[in-house]
């Protein structure tokens, strides 16, 4: 089952009085279930093509379909309703709420469910626990490691359970060991919670952790990189 | 209900800024109150001056004095119901800054006059049967602790007794108070007659009338009629309507009012100017939370509404204590600022515009930085 499906895909940005295309026409292809790496050098548009399949852009023609809606022709009110239900983002600086504690940052994307207060603080718990973090509920981002911060970004990501878990260089500002765990962390919401992972990474060792990787050149993809 | 503690939360981001920024909010709320009690205080002469009674002095000052058998031409003029007469004593209690008015008067039309002023049957009948009593107003009663019994001793300045005495003994025998706000309770009334045979000099005169017309709709003729049978007499009159009498003797309220209203007029200026940048500010430095809020599936419209919430309970709450204080402070300083603001309040209208106003200062504090939040397209603020 094709979980997400990208057609001729366009993304063009002005840079001054030049526009520059980014996305030319990209197509792509993701089974559910699927842990991809994207890669490709810095600027080739893959934080682009991540935020179009998260529904945080749109393109400037193309289809984008998740689990067959077409995300690219909802209104921005119901885009924002399909993003907190279906995607969860993981950022490479975490991008924590640094006034609110561990378990208020996984709570925030179940404010916007109906789920009740003590629901979310439940939930919120349990998503920490399955990031390992059940000891940390109350500390807050600047007492937390660089690693501490991201499984509580990952926590946050798949609080509301969303299908598609969308990971921007996760690893990114990590040491190899504590990125290795974030790795293994991603593998086994893959594996074990059947989190769809796009992760985009600039690094070989995370991408060989994928089931499939993909790279980004001039503004398409293809699976074998050419220098 | 749950976004409220994300609201308060993010207010403690810059504890130190938003205390500033609080702190500043709530000192303007505090003048506000302050400033509205001290207008009101001023201008409460002219709210409660009746609309039937006239004033009556002398054409060329209120200091000249008139002869006593006017007051008995003019109740027997047409479309005059009632006059009764004042006299200034000026005189000192212990100290002079215990200043607070003393008038003598005929106890019946006094009180037929001035239904306000509420006296119990028995204070009224104690009155007229003791020619050295005294009634007081509540406050002034309060303020010095006297009771109904007390002997007062006050020094004249300007009325000596025939002995050259110019120590006036009263006793006080009644204390009246009033359920209209804004009734002057710090005055002190004794009797005509007992004064009247104790001065020396002056004999027989009296500082000024006031008179009450059948119909406050002829007010205005009926001043003329008083000024016209008194023309060309040794004692001319100027006849005029309570209220304009009241606003002559404090021309310059209306002035103090605009110098309120603009000294306030720049203190919200100044207020509104830091409460935007506080809140520009705090935009500006998480516009990637901002980015990532929205990321997570919070609409443009719930993070405008949670920027403009974080405004508007900045400046409500400091605004809603500030007003507490400032109401706290005019109760207290009330009985020690008689002498100089004889009715002095936190008025309910100040207190009303006020609420309105903290609320006000919050959504023009926070409308453009909310705005700029709510615009905030998400890839472009993620890059950040
Ligand atoms: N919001 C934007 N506005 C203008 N230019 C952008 C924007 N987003 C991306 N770009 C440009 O598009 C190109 C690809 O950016 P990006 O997708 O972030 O690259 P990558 O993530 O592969 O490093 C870059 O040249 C970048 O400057
Ligand atoms: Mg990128």
């Amino acid at each position: 089952m094709t979980l997400v499906e990208v057609k001729d895909a366009v993304r063009t940005f002005k840079r001054g009085s030049e526009e520059i295309k980014v996305l030319d026409g990209l197509n792509l292809s993701i089974p559910a279930g699927e842990f991809l790496a994207l890669m490709g050098p810095s600027g080739s548009g893959k934080s682009t093509l991540l935020n179009l399949v998260g529904g945080l852009d749109r393109p400037n023609s193309g289809e984008i379909a998740i689990d067959g809606q077409r995300i690219d022709q909802m209104s921005a009110t119901r885009l924002a309703a399909w993003r907190a239900s279906h995607v969860g983002f993981v950022f490479q600086f975490y991008n924590l709420l640094p006034v609110l504690n561990a378990v208020r940052n996984v709570e925030l994307p179940l404010l916007l469910t109906n789920l009740s207060k003590s629901e979310r603080r439940k939930q919120a718990e349990l998503a920490l626990d399955i990031v390992g973090l059940s000891h940390r509920f109350n500390h807050y981002p600047r007492t937390l490691s660089g690693g501490e911060q991201q499984r509580v970004g990952i926590a946050r990501a798949i609080a509301s359970d969303p299908t598609l878990l969308l990971c921007d260089e996760p690893t990114g500002d990590l040491d190899r060991k504590t990125g290795d765990e974030i790795l293994d962390l991603l593998t086994t919401l893959n594996k074990q919670h059947h989190k769809t992972v796009i992760m985009v990474t600039h690094d070989p060792h995370a991408a060989a952790r994928a089931s499939r990787t993909l790279y980004l050149e001039d503004g398409k993809l293809v699976s074998e990189f050419k220098p | 209900m749950k976004y409220l503690s994300l609201i308060f939360t993010n207010l403690g981001r810059k504890k130190i800024r938003t205390s500033l920024t609080f702190m500043s909010v709530l000192v303007a709320f505090i003048l506000f109150g302050l400033l509205g009690a001290v207008q009101t205080a001023l201008s409460q002469g002219v709210d409660v001056a009746g609309a039937d009674r006239l004033v009556v002095r002398h054409k060329v000052s209120i200091i000249q004095m008139l002869p006593y058998s006017y007051g008995n031409r003019m109740a027997q003029m047409d479309g005059i119901d009632l006059a009764t007469h004042f006299v200034w004593f000026g005189g000192i209690y212990q100290d002079p800054k215990n200043f607070f008015p003393q008038m003598p008067v005929d106890p019946i039309p006094f009180l037929d006059m001035y239904p306000e002023y509420e006296l119990s049957q028995d204070h009224r009948d104690a009155w007229l049967n003791t020619r050295t009593g005294a009634i007081v107003g509540r406050k002034l009663a309060d303020r010095f602790g006297w009771k109904i019994g007390d002997r007062i001793p006050i020094q004249a300045t300007i009325w000596t007794k025939k002995d050259g005495g110019r120590t006036w003994e009263f006793d006080i025998v009644g204390i009246y108070d009033s359920k209209k706000k804004g009734v002057d309770l710090t005055q002190f009334f004794f009797r005509y007659d007992y004064f009247d045979e104790t001065r020396r000099g002056a004999e027989g005169q009296v500082g000024w009338y006031v008179v009450r017309v059948k119909n406050p709709d002829q007010a205005a003729d009926v001043a003329k009629n008083i000024d016209d049978m008194f023309a060309n007499s040794p004692y001319e009159t100027k006849a005029e309507t309570e209220g304009a009498f009241v606003q002559a003797f404090a021309k310059q309220i209306g002035n103090i009012t605009s110098i309120i209203i603009a000294i306030m007029s720049a203190v919200f200026f100044t207020i509104l100017l830091v409460a935007a940048n506080t809140m520009g500010q705090s935009v500006r430095e998480r516009i990637v939370e901002l980015g990532v809020l929205k990321a997570i599936g919070f609409t443009d419209r719930s993070v405008w509404a949670m920027v403009l919430g974080e405004a508007i309970m900045l400046t409500a709450t400091a605004g809603l204590i500030g007003l507490g204080l400032s109401w706290l402070a005019v109760s207290g300083m009330s009985d020690s600022l008689s002498g100089v603001f004889p009715v002095f309040y936190l008025p309910v209208k100040t207190v009303l515009i006020g609420i309105a106003l903290t609320v006000a200062v919050g959504l023009v504090a926070g409308s453009i930085p909310s705005f700029q939040a709510g615009q905030l397209r998400i890839a472009d603020a993620l890059r950040r």
